[in-house]
């Protein structure tokens, strides 16, 4: 049942995206590891984490993008569960730094012992196992989600007020991790990572491998996101976006219907975390940071909301351009991205993917009325036609 | 429970409530028989708007009893489960999904399982897809299936929200100013359809258009401040003074 969910009634559009999608991760580490340096098709050493970045990213809006484009769940806190999602990653990597540090404390990672604890906390029993971090990078956003949407959507909290508390909530997250006694390494959060899975973070191939993992962990997000869109559940969803409460005369459970999305999306977005965090080889408080959440908006936003491949694109673009203008322009990096974010509202309220399909559907439109029109005036062509014969004869005569 | 309750379809007594000291219902009561088609008029403010958010358990009342079906007590209920025991609701302004097609307003209407789990793996069977058809071709609306409902006019959305509610399956249907906005043609086929959605089920009409209550020629209800004013047929309620005084005269 599951597996006809997933794989049926996809949209071209989704496939062809997942297609290409896959075929980044296999091309961009064979360009990176094969091809000689000297050649235009090698991908540098440094651009393979820089991209894995931007598919993170590309997952996270994507995440964003099923509780606010479908059902209209303005979150500006989805940076929270991408932090915890890295965090839970982050403390399995401390882990695997061992008595590597640079106190060598086997057991202990370095910011504690510098802190003069004697032992390890109880929440960090487990994250020496790979599968306990995996299964956390999932747990820990997603329990997260459904016990704040549990009380937030039975209250019927909704607009506004919403986006107001899961603000409140990623900047309470942030003061709770700077302080040092949390345990989880104060403001300068978990670095100096050593392996993941027994391999070395820096090496080449290791990078091509956590490149090739997100590319198809945001292949795979988006084929549950297009299978979710399109079952009878997303149809619902967006009707709770557009009239919510013809939703609950019909008898739907509105705020059960909102609390599985934003759990699975609380997921994703830990997910795109967790595999950040290797990528960058830090993890700190500053990714609990509010502003954080609200770019996320802005490139979902600019991609196109309510569409799957609009934040995908969105974040790519934004973010390629915020690598090209910081490196330009320092200085005036946030004000480009607020123009950009006024500049979308106002003349691209559907985004770029959303304006290009409603041009596109336009232009269809535009055919078929074309084709129409044709097909009446040949009609009408040979109707004349058709009389000039039968008065013919009677000319004749 | 009396034998009043248990062979009333729908039931209010002595219904109160107020909104910061203003009294918008005001011990309303009154009942609706299965299969009664009711019209109920009265002034703005009169509180009938109140009145079908009470039922639906949208408002609760500060005093009173409702019962449904004789001993269902739906001060004790919210929307989702009052709509799930077969209340329908049709909104004053015509409220339907506008980014879905005709057909997916009434496929997600369609009386079927609502959980989060049912709706995920939901698959449109045969008999299902018969009974849409079906629900389309009543409201005709047949032709537009594949529209979304964004692009239909004023009174073609109030018809796709009827269509809605029949899909729905309710035993009580009720419907605020369906004929707000409506040419006068389509005005006279709504009365002909309510009057046909009436023969298998209660509905109660909320309506200011006295023409097309006298087309439903059915009891009329006149609410005012809060509480029944007059009940009977439309001449009788019409030549009540107290009514004239009140609503009409006015």
């Amino acid at each position: 049942m599951i597996t006809q969910m997933l794989f049926s009634q996809h949209e071209k559009k989704t496939v062809w995206a997942v297609c290409l999608i896959l075929l980044a991760a296999i091309l961009v580490p064979l360009a990176n590891l094969l091809i000689p340096e000297d050649s235009v098709f090698h991908v540098p050493g440094y651009l393979v984490p820089l991209l894995g970045k931007y598919l993170c990213y590309a997952l996270l809006a994507l995440a964003l993008d099923l509780v606010w484009g479908y059902c209209g769940i303005l979150s500006l806190g989805h940076g929270a569960f991408f932090a915890l999602g890295g965090y839970a990653m982050g403390m399995y990597l401390m882990r695997q730094i061992g008595d590597r540090g640079v106190y060598a404390n086997p057991l202990l990672p370095d910011f504690m012992v510098f802190l003069n604890w004697q032992e390890l906390p109880w929440y960090w029993y487990g994250f020496n196992h790979f599968a306990f971090a995996a299964l956390m990078v999932l747990l820990v956003p997603g329990l997260l989600a459904f016990g704040f949407g549990w009380f937030a959507f039975r209250s019927r909290v909704t607009g506004v007020y919403l986006s107001i508390i899961t603000q409140a909530m990623t900047y309470a997250l942030l003061l709770a991790f700077f302080r040092n006694e949390m345990g989880f390494g104060g403001n300068n959060g978990l670095t100096d990572f050593k392996e993941i899975l027994g391999f070395n973070v820096q090496a080449g191939g290791t990078r091509a491998a956590l490149f090739a993992a997100t590319a198809i962990a945001l292949a795979l997000a988006l084929v549950l996101s297009s299978a979710i869109v399109r079952s009878k559940y997303g149809k619902v969803l967006v009707g709770v976006r557009d009239a919510e409460s013809r939703t609950r005369f019909l008898g739907y459970r509105v705020e059960n219907m909102k609390l599985f999305i934003f759990t699975v999306s609380a997921m994703m977005a830990g997910v795109a975390g967790a595999l950040y965090v290797p990528q960058v080889g830090i993890i700190n408080p500053g990714e609990f940071a509010p502003a954080n959440s609200i770019e996320v908006v802005i490139w979902t936003a600019v991609g196109g909301r309510g569409t799957l491949i609009g934040p995908i694109i969105g974040a790519i673009l934004v973010n390629f351009g915020k690598s090209v203008f910081t490196a330009a322009f320092p200085e005036f990096w946030l004000f480009a991205l607020g123009a950009l974010f006024v500049a979308t509202t106002l003349f691209l309220p559907k985004g770029v993917v959303g304006t290009v399909q409603q041009f596109l559907a336009r232009r269809k439109e535009q055919k078929q009325a074309d084709a129409a029109e044709k097909v009446y005036q040949d009609k009408a062509a040979a109707r004349a036609e058709s009389r000039l014969a039968t008065l013919e004869p009677l000319a004749a005569e | 429970m009396d034998a009043k309750t248990s062979r009333s379809l729908l039931y209010l007594d002595g219904v109160s409530v107020s909104f910061d000291g203003f009294k918008a219902l005001n011990s309303l009561s009154f009942v609706v028989e299965p299969g009664e088609l009711r019209a109920i008029i009265g002034p703005n403010g009169a509180g009938k708007t109140t009145m079908m958010d009470i039922i639906t358990g949208k408002t609760r009342p500060d005093s009173g009893q409702v019962f449904f079906n004789g001993d269902i007590d739906l001060t004790k209920k919210d929307e989702a489960d009052i709509a799930q025991l077969g209340i329908g609701r049709k909104f004053q302004k015509p409220t339907v999904f506008e980014s879905h097609t005709v057909w997916d307003n009434i496929e997600l209407a369609l009386n079927r399982k609502r959980g989060v789990f049912s709706t995920l793996f939901y698959r449109l069977t045969a008999e299902d897809k018969v009974r849409i058809e079906e629900i389309l071709e009543t409201v005709r609306m047949t032709a537009r299936k594949d529209d979304l409902a964004a692009n239909l006019s004023h009174g073609q959305k109030q018809w796709l929200e009827i269509g809605m509610l029949l899909a729905q399956e309710p035993k009580l249907l009720l419907v605020d100013e369906p004929v707000a906005g409506m040419t006068d043609a389509e005005t006279a086929e709504t009365a002909i359809l309510l009057k046909e959605i009436a023969k298998t089920r209660s509905v109660v009409v909320v309506e200011h258009d006295m023409g097309f209550i006298r087309d439903l020629g059915v009891k009329v209800t006149c609410l005012a401040e809060g509480s029944v004013l007059a009940e009977g047929s439309i001449d009788f309620v019409s030549n009540d003074p107290k009514v004239i005084e009140n609503y009409l005269g006015r």
